[in-house]
């Protein structure tokens, strides 16, 4: 299996959706295979259409507010003191995380097409939070399905998707959180899709929308290059990208553009979440050897029994707690051009109270996770070796669970 | 010499009525009484089809999805789906059977084990959900070799272009979707439109034996007496949970509902 330069990676499947021959795919009922080749026909035309690039960037510029900021944790990098640690904040993107970039795009579609609904997916919160904004800023009407349990521990984005105008669907199948919401949500557009687009929430699902979902967050390293550049002059000789891995949406967004340079000079490390420190339940599938199995319309690393039933899964960040991974991560990892690891709740609490003590910066649960290995590993690294994460959400959505854990002090108000 | 399940039609069709398969998932509520159930609607029903429970399944509705997660609690395993057909072929009344699931369980267990295995144990025919065409073209060939049906799904949403090339790739049966619907919802297409597309595969395929699934009730049903067969599911799990919650044995209850249908076609 081999990663190919100079051709995007989302465009590296084969024909029929499979990367390195094995991930990926459209695993369908044949009800969606024509709602899916019209996408794949309508996208495929427009991501090398300039008008339509012009119009994604002037949503994105004006409207989402690019670039997000690129900074160094002067306070961080004392504290820890090895390599230079710095953060893109993407949470300072309109709503507060990447999930914006796939939803506007997805709704961009939408329109073109002439569709009047759309809906989506959530786990934590972000990817219906923004779909709804989105859907609302593009005339929409908006459908978003979310479990039970999600949206319990998610208050505030629950808040938020409603103010916009959204119907928010509880899934009460399964375990109640993301994995039965993305199943509801495509089982509605099984029985919808004549009228309805569905914007599936991360880089997972069959191929068409991990593609969508991979070029939309790309848009990430296409500022983080020019931001590095501008501070640099170049791209640092020693780049460490740290990225939380759930879906993988902001990951593979975080490090597209960067997949061209040797690994030795810019290495990509995927944090997932190990779930509780006492728990044998995760959702790390590629940092503990999962079997790969088919999720969702496609085949990745899964978190499976023996027979095929996909397990529960366990952590406390709402936003990465899913069994699968997407199919361009199982590439990524079995090409080796990204290393995977895990964090677990403990570990991401604790980062998240390093990171605030010495940052004016509230990564949300899910970076934090990132944080917890970056920091762990930049102590040991050399002061020329530019450490960046992602911080790909804001904790203001976690504040119940923070306060619960954390205590009052940790919870700032908004 | 014709395989069971194209006999099952034959003998249908010499009685001028659809054949009338059922839907009840393996293991639901437990597996002695999902092999009870199976040999009590066999004396009513032409082939069987037996859902293999799944926990993301991307295509089922409500009642369907309680049967399996009600089965899956009860610690249903593939191999315990195998020895209830095992079981059940060795009953007197025993009809065709056809497994209905989602193709991780089949990739899980290997391709060629899960065949081998369908052979040893008298599952006659697969239908595999999320494994559409082109998608499905080796595993419907290896099918095939090991005389196994591999019925070919279609949809209101399948092309004209589509629709040829996959009845040509289709065995003896296919299964006409009848509306955009995942399982067990109300019929939201008149009977009209559903048997005009119907009437429209037979003329591209006049030989294979097509039934229409999706949103077929006893309130619905007499209105396709005209077809070679028609699947009944969401309303019989529907029945298994009534039976279930109102303390009455789903295994009479069950019967006495396939029984009707039958009737209703006769």
């Amino acid at each position: 299996m081999k990663l190919k330069k100079r051709i995007p990676v989302i465009d590296q499947g084969d024909r029929l959706g499979f990367w390195g021959g094995k991930f990926g795919g459209n695993f369908v009922p044949e009800t969606l295979k024509k709602p899916i080749e019209d996408l794949e026909m309508q996208f495929n035309k427009l991501k090398n259409d300039k008008n339509f690039i012009k119009e994604r960037d002037k949503y994105f510029k004006n409207w989402i507010g690019t670039p997000t900021r690129f900074i160094k944790l002067n306070n961080l990098t004392k504290h820890v003191g090895g390599a230079q640690i710095w953060s893109k904040v993407v949470s300072d993107a309109n709503g507060g995380a990447h999930k914006i970039y796939n939803a506007t795009v997805h709704c961009l579609l939408a329109k073109r097409k002439g569709k009047k609904v759309i809906i989506g997916d959530t786990g934590a919160g972000y990817a219906g939070k923004m779909l709804s904004m989105a859907a609302k800023k593009f005339g929409l009407k908006c459908k978003i399905f979310m479990g039970a349990k999600d949206i319990k521990r998610q208050q505030p984005n629950v808040k938020a998707m409603k103010k916009n105008g959204a119907d928010v669907i509880p899934v009460y199948s399964g375990s109640q959180t993301l994995v039965d919401a993305v199943s509801e949500c495509m089982r509605y557009w099984v029985a919808n899709c004549d009228t309805t687009a569905m914007c599936v929430g991360s880089t997972v699902g069959p191929a068409i929308f991990v593609r969508i979902c991979g070029w939309s967050t790309s848009q990430i390293s296409r500022e983080l290059k020019v931001q590095l550049i501008n501070e640099f002059g170049e791209i640092p000789k020693k780049l460490k990208l740290y990225n939380c891995v759930g879906g993988g949406s902001s990951s593979f967004g975080f490090w597209n553009e960067f997949m061209d340079y040797n690994k030795k000079q810019v290495e990509f490390i995927g944090v997932e979440a190990g779930g509780p420190s006492k728990s044998k339940r995760h959702a790390a599938p590629l940092t503990y050897g999962s079997k790969i199995g088919i999720l969702h319309g496609a085949a990745q690393y899964v978190n499976q029994n023996s027979d095929g039933q996909i397990e529960e899964t366990e952590s406390i960040s709402a936003g990465l707690d899913y069994p699968g991974i997407s199919p361009l991560h199982c590439f990524l990892k079995d090409t080796k051009r990204a290393r995977y690891t895990a964090a677990s709740d403990e570990e991401a609490l604790k980062a998240y109270q390093i990171v605030t003590k010495y940052e004016n910066l509230r990564p949300s649960l899910e970076p934090s996770h990132a944080f917890s290995v970056a920091i762990k590993e930049a102590k040991k690294l050399s002061k020329d070796t530019i450490v960046i994460i992602n911080s790909c959400g804001d904790a203001y959505k976690d504040r119940g669970i923070l306060e619960k854990r954390l205590g009052k002090k940790y919870v700032k108000s908004n | 010499m014709l395989n069971p399940i194209s006999l099952a039609f034959k003998k249908a069709k010499n009685e001028s009525r659809p054949a009338l398969l059922t839907y009840t998932v393996a293991g639901d509520s437990s597996k002695k009484q999902s092999l009870e159930i199976l040999k009590a609607i066999s004396n009513h029903a032409d082939i069987l089809e037996v859902g293999v429970p799944h926990n993301t399944p991307v295509a089922d509705g409500g009642q369907i999805q309680t049967s399996s997660y009600r089965a899956i609690k009860n610690g249903i395993k593939m191999n315990d789906i195998f020895k209830i057909v095992s079981d059940f072929k060795k009953s007197k009344n025993s009809k065709p059977v056809i497994f209905m699931g989602y193709y991780n369980m089949i990739y899980q267990y290997g391709e060629n084990n899960f065949l081998k295995k369908c052979k040893q144990s008298g599952v006659n025919g697969l239908i595999v959900v999320d494994l559409p065409w082109p998608e499905n073209k080796n595993f419907s060939k290896k099918c095939k070799k090991n005389l196994i049906n591999f019925i070919q799904l279609l949809s209101p949403t399948t092309s004209n272009k589509r629709l040829k090339s996959i009845t040509k790739d289709s065995h003896d049966m296919i299964y006409y979707i009848s509306m955009l619907s995942t399982t067990g919802g109300k019929l939201k297409v008149s009977p009209k439109r559903i048997l005009a597309n119907y009437n429209k595969i037979k003329k591209i395929s006049p030989k294979k034996n097509c039934v229409i699934g999706f949103g077929i009730t006893e309130k619905t049903i007499s209105n396709f007496k005209n077809t070679d067969g028609l699947v009944v599911g969401s309303q019989i799990c529907k029945e298994i949970t009534r039976s279930l919650s109102n303390r009455q044995n789903p295994v009479i209850n069950v019967s006495k509902m396939v029984s009707k249908l039958k009737k209703k076609i006769s």
